[in-house]
């Protein structure tokens, strides 16, 4: 029989209430900040079969969108004797992960003594242990050089907790007392969703749950197909770069080639550049997310499971440094290069679909590690990411400060981080000038700026987008790129890699200042209405030169007044 | 005793109480809300009812103005004076985005950064002066403000929380210069960290505040051209309600001001027949305001967002609004799935079944072609005196009946059904969602719309007991006539519990009481007593979100507030230990710090209990039977009584399906259930 469309929809909304009960727990009880104030974490329900995703939270973080399937089913291929009670604990990228700091749980559920899902959650740990805090290291040249690597073990074991894995990690981490409290978060979320998905399969039935699961999937098969066919026909290339892979000044290229045809898309990156040196590469998974992303981010309205992602077929061969193999180190995959997966994406689609196009965004979480003794205090260690502009898009301009196109968190109060961490910031402004010129400007970018205060601190960098800026689109202007300077001793130092550095030694007194990038510019600067430029001088966004050079409006010197005689000379000549 | 006048003004409606204590004499009154000027729609309403202005003894109300302002960006105009370095803090927000997918979206803030300037000064976060103020350049910011035409500054500066020192010194040299500049200090709003919820906090009040002063000033001159002669009360979004005069200083505190007294009006009506766990959802045509009351208690929240990039971080009662009314827009989306709200059509056009050009189909549609609502019968007027069934039939075929494969009553009975659903998830999420079991409450069901679905959620939600009280198109309004008066505290300590100091602890809340104590003699409303409530946040070490914990009692010890804070953490994640070993042993080997120091000073007035005003009808249950119509139910056309309200005799049992009618709202009483009329005329159902 077929199922009707009301009990779909009410399973549907119990399902994901289920994965999002599950995010909101983790979120109120994690001690990581990066999870409980950065939202840096996801949670979902996965099949049975092969780990395929059936529903994951509407609040989850993004890059997690179809990484956590890889997760499950790594589960599903090497854990021998799953058993109920069980929790697992993974974090190896090359099992289905992200970054190392990504350390996700998987509970098998057993409904009526069978196992019939499992439920998986994943949160950002402020350090994993490795060459430098935080886990951003950026001269790593092995996988085993960025901290603690985790198949899928027994955290639980059939509802004990397993004391001797726990010990390892806690032996193997920076600050490991907090990270007791984000496993307890972990378990205790999937200990609800086990919970609830108990009583949904009591309420409704188990064969009329799976029934709705498998509609829902082809529903999302058919809506993102709609979706695509809305797309003209057509090879679409688009390529942009990453900076350097932090050991070898050397940018590394993603070539991307984007078919469509019918309600299908074919994404080929085999001509991108080789597996590299540095923590630059990406893991399969994760470059993945970025291209599912990026459709999510254009048709936000499909429902996320399996089945969305059927229409879209990939060719990302080992060949290329975005689907790299062990040992290579990756700590840059799912912060940096996952969103320059998007970004050309964007590009590409952009040239298809022009009423739905995005400038780059400012492609870069800047991820910045610290860590130090606090005198009289102990040792401490703080992550951060820092935002920049979006781009210009067909419907507005670039936000100001957005957080990446692969997450959801939010940057942490500089109160607690002054109250936590012996660091005084000497501002935190929007970088004027930094957002890509247009008929809708891109956002701005921030400084971000800050000084040690008492003992000697370590300082790591990962960031990106300092050779190559964000791009304009449809005649809009690229963006500034990134600049981070140090002041140590009183002596500027810039970084050899621009964005990238680790272990730099910061005394009293110096000085970090990180200048994100802005977003791209959409359209012509020159069809800019002038109010909108009179107004984006006086609040400071750029200065008068730049309103007359990039934007062809004059406003006068000494006045909020513009010259329209000689901005319409400058703007027609501009034209013909 | 005496004359006391609710007044609350909704999206669509003004609803007002007058309640003549002496006489016991209670009158209740609709009007529509008149968007451009509320007080008119609130004094249309007053005069609709016999009412001798000189006679009332107090007016309280309940409005939205001060949301309004926000969302229609249409407040005064302020400037704000930031630490050098950090005046961008506004705009910059947390590092964020409008909508998880989509990257399109910009972010105005309330003050733009022309009009946000710098100042010399820095202090730590021990609160040690780094860099001294440099006065000369407060008066300069002042200057170019002025010039600018702010009419209100706003200065924050950072890690004011925890040495207010410069701030209030900025303050004292601007108005030293400008004595009628109306300076809002951030410490003084919010003493507490996270500079960019302090300033977005600060900064709201400034720009509320001229549309919140002088629409009071309007209400007050209308009030007393008329006679009214005493001093007019606002609810606040706590619950409690503070004078005119103080509100033009503390606007802020008025955001949930109607919803507010909606729930304070469920709290005490639900006492009155025993109650006092409550899961209350008011729905009307737009919204579904959702709370937990917990023995006889509002929950508390600390804050929440106004619209994208505006928090506002006051206290109050804790609300979770979502688009579900009667008025929610049913439509298939893409995939083919069909989905109910958040997109309303309003009161204009309305639902098809108004007849004002209304083209989408909404719930309230749907519950007509059902039979639920009676076609000859609509809610103040709203339709003129009968609905467009015909308009509504065609619309609900054509949109949803005809792509499903449903016929008309189907494709109506699944609207509802969805729409029901979110109404269940919404209830879920303010009890499961914070660790309470729907089944330890009973549900409270108000406002237009609210009971037409009582019946549905109690067995959806497995809650034994549903409530209707006799008004329930009004309960907002009397929650104005009988709120009691609140002020609410809060100190930062930020310290781990272990190096507490007590004794300061003490202090703290003796200068919160007598502060409130003072706030609450200078009005002149008389006060049965006052009570105190005294609530710290907690946490475990490195943890962001606390746990607003009640404190003990009496005495305080690290120990006493350490257990309550361990009970409360259970309370709000119970399965810590369920079915899993040694995880509450690692918990209890983690530090816990405690956040802020909380306190609410509550003058509490004589209880006035609704029942005491509704007389019991002289008719029986037979007399109370008005008619029968068809309802459809599970496929098929059931015929059901129809029955008056005001007519139903106390003690009257009631089986479903039942119809029951009043001139604020309709009650479906679903098959599975019974209802007993209780004293007083609350309408208690059970799932049979």
């Amino acid at each position: 029989m077929a199922l009707d469309p009301i009990t779909l929809a009410v399973i549907r909304g119990g399902l994901e209430q289920i994965a999002d009960e599950m995010d909101a727990t983790l979120e109120r009880m994690a001690f990581s900040p990066v999870i409980s104030d950065g939202f840096d974490r996801a949670s979902g329900i996965y099949h049975v079969r092969d780990g395929e995703v059936i529903m994951q939270g509407p609040r989850g973080l993004p890059n997690f969108i179809c990484v956590m399937e890889f997760t499950v089913r790594s589960v599903i291929e090497r854990v021998k004797d799953i058993a109920d009670g069980d929790v697992y604990i993974v974090n190896d990228p090359y099992l289905g992960g992200t970054h190392l700091m990504d350390v996700k749980m998987v509970r098998p559920f057993f409904y009526k003594g069978k196992l019939t899902a499992f439920l998986a959650n994943s949160g950002h740990w402020p350090d994993i242990g490795g060459r430098v805090p935080g886990g951003f290291s950026t001269r790593a040249t092995e996988i085993y050089q960025e901290g603690l690597r985790l198949p899928p073990v027994r955290i639980m074991d059939k509802g004990k907790l397993n004391q001797d894995v726990l010990d390892i990690i806690l032996h193997n981490v920076r600050v490991s007392a907090e990270r007791q409290g984000d496993i307890i978060a972990k378990i205790t979320a999937l200990n609800l969703g086990a919970d609830r998905l108990t009583k949904l399969l009591d309420r409704y039935g188990e064969a009329t749950v799976f029934e709705a699961v498998d509609e829902m999937k082809a529903r999302s098969e058919r809506l993102m197909r709609s979706h695509i066919e809305t797309i003209p026909d057509g090879t679409y290339e688009f390529t942009d770069y990453i900076d350097s892979d932090g050991v070898e000044w050397e940018p590394l290229e993603l070539k991307l080639k984007l078919t469509v045809s019918g309600s299908e898309v074919h994404v080929d990156f085999s001509e991108s550049s080789p597996p590299c040196r540095g923590p630059l590469n990406s893991v399969f998974s994760t470059t993945l997310a970025g291209v599912f992303i990026t459709f999510k981010h254009i048709f936000p309205d499909v429902p996320i499971n399996a089945g969305c992602f059927v229409p879209i077929k990939v060719n990302i061969p080992t060949t290329t440094f975005l689907h790299a193999q062990p040992p290579r180190p990756v700590a840059g995959c799912a912060a940096e290069v996952c969103q320059r997966v998007i970004d050309v994406m964007l590009g590409a689609l952009s040239q298809a679909i022009p009423d739905h196009a995005y400038a780059a965004p400012m492609g870069t979480v800047t991820n910045l590690s610290v860590g130090g003794e606090n005198p009289g205090k102990g040792y401490y260690v703080f992550y951060s990411f820092i935002g920049g502009g979006y781009g210009g898009n067909f419907l507005t301009d670039g936000l100001i400060n957005g957080n990446p196109t692969i997450a959801v968190a939010r940057t942490q109060a500089l109160e607690i981080f002054e109250f936590r961490y012996p660091v005084l910031f000497n501002r935190y402004t929007i970088r004027e000038g930094s957002g890509g010129a247009g008929k809708r400007r891109g956002g701005y970018g921030v400084i971000f700026e800050f000084q040690i205060r008492d003992g000697n601190a370590s300082a790591s960098l990962l960031g990106e987008r300092g050779r190559f800026a964000p791009f304009g689109i449809l005649g809009g202007q690229s963006a500034q790129s990134a600049e981070h300077v140090f002041t140590l001793r009183g002596e500027e130092y810039r970084p050899e890699h621009v964005t990238k550095d680790e272990n730099v030694h910061m005394e009293p007194g110096d000085v970090l200042s990180l200048r994100t990038p802005g977003g791209g510019g959409f359209g012509d600067p020159f069809e800019r209405p002038v109010e909108l430029v009179l107004q984006d001088v006086r609040r400071g966004y750029y200065d008068r030169a730049t309103a007359l050079r990039e934007y062809g409006v004059r406003i006068q010197p000494d006045a909020w007044v513009v010259d329209v005689d000689s901005t319409r000379m400058l703007r027609r000549r501009q034209r013909s | 005793m005496g004359t006391l006048v609710g007044v609350d003004v909704g999206g669509t409606f003004t609803d007002v109480v007058v309640l003549d204590e002496t006489r016991g004499n209670l009158q209740i009154g609709k009007v529509g809300t008149t968007p451009d000027d509320q007080s008119i729609g609130f004094i249309t309403a007053l005069d609709g009812l016999r009412v001798s202005y000189p006679d009332i003894d107090l007016v309280t109300h309940g409005t939205t103005v001060a949301t309004n302002a926000v969302l229609e960006r249409d407040g005064g105009r302020c400037g704000l004076i930031a630490t050098r370095g950090f005046r961008d803090i506004l705009e910059l927000r947390r590092r964020d985005r409008p909508h998880m997918y989509g990257l399109t979206g910009s972010f105005e803030p309330l003050i733009p950064r022309d009009r946000r300037l710098e100042v010399t000064e820095r202090i730590a976060a021990e609160g040690t002066v780094l860099t001294p103020l440099c006065e000369e350049e407060v008066l300069e910011a002042g200057r170019l403000l002025l010039a600018q035409w702010a009419e209100a500054i706003v200065v924050s500066f950072m890690n004011s929380y925890a040495n207010p020192a410069h701030e209030l010194r900025a303050k004292e040299i601007l108005q030293a210069e400008w004595p009628h500049l109306y300076v809002v200090t951030s410490s003084e709003t919010l003493p507490v960290f996270r500079e960019f919820e302090r300033t977005s906090t600060a900064v709201v009040n400034a720009y509320v505040q001229p549309n919140v002063g002088q629409y009071l000033e309007q209400l007050e001159e209308r009030l007393s051209e008329r006679g009214y002669g005493s001093d007019l009360f606002i609810m606040q979004s706590n619950g409690g309600m503070m004078s005119a005069a103080s509100v033009r200083n503390l606007p802020l505190n008025t955001v949930l001001s109607g919803p507010a007294a909606g729930v304070i009006a469920a709290t005490r009506i639900a006492a009155e027949s025993g109650f006092s766990n409550l899961i209350t959802y008011d729905m009307g045509g737009t919204s579904l305001d959702v709370s937990l009351v917990q023995e006889g208690k509002p929950l508390p929240s600390s804050g929440m967002d106004l619209e994208f990039g505006i928090p506002l971080m006051v206290s109050m009662i804790d609300i979770h609004t979502i688009g579900a009314g009667g008025g929610s827009i049913a439509r298939i989306d893409q995939g083919g799935l069909l989905q109910v709200g958040p997109q309303s059509a309003g009161a204009e056009p309305g639902p098809v079944c108004y007849g004002k050009n209304g083209a989408a189909p909404t719930l309230t549609d749907a519950n007509l072609i059902l039979g639920r609502i009676n076609s000859n019968y609509p809610i103040a007027g709203v339709a003129g005196d009968k609905f467009d069934v015909a308009g509504a039939r065609s619309v609900i075929t054509e949109t949803i009946g005809k792509p499903l494969g449903l016929s008309t009553e189907q494709a109506a009975q699944a609207i509802v059904t969805v729409a029901n659903n979110r109404i269940a998830g919404s209830l879920r999420r303010v009890s499961i969602d914070k660790g309470h079991d729907p089944r330890e409450f009973a549900l409270f069901s108000f406002g237009g719309s609210g009971p037409l679905h009582v019946g549905y959620l109690l067995r959806e939600l497995s809650i034994g007991q549903g409530i209707v009280p006799y008004y329930p198109g009004i309960a907002s309004a009397w929650g104005c006539v009988i709120a009691d008066r609140q002020h609410d505290f809060v100190t930062m300590q930020n310290c781990l519990l272990s190096e507490l100091d007590l004794a300061a602890v003490e202090q703290i809340f003796a200068d919160h009481l007598a502060v409130g104590e003072e706030m609450l003699a200078g009005e002149n409303v008389p006060l049965e007593r006052v009570t105190v409530v005294r609530e710290a946040d907690i946490s475990y070490e490195g943890q962001t979100h606390v746990i607003r914990t009640a404190l003990p009692a009496g005495r305080l010890s690290h120990e006493n507030i350490a257990a309550s804070f361990r009970s409360a953490y259970l309370q709000h994640y119970g399965r810590v230990e369920e079915g899993f070993s040694g995880l509450e042993e690692l918990l209890a080997q983690i530090p816990i710090r405690l956040l802020n120091l909380r306190t609410a000073v509550i003058g509490v007035r004589t209880d006035v209990r609704l029942k005491d005003f509704v007389r019991a009808p002289e008719t029986t249950l037979a007399e109370a039977r008005k008619e029968e119509r068809k309802v459809f139910v599970d496929d098929g056309f059931l015929t059901c009584p129809v029955f008056d309200r005001a007519k139903l005799p106390w003690d009257a049992v009631l089986s479903g399906p039942a119809l029951i009618e009043q001139p604020d709202t309709t009650i479906w009483l679903e098959p599975w259930c019974r209802a007993t009329v209780a004293e007083g005329g609350s309408l208690l159902v059970e799932v049979t």
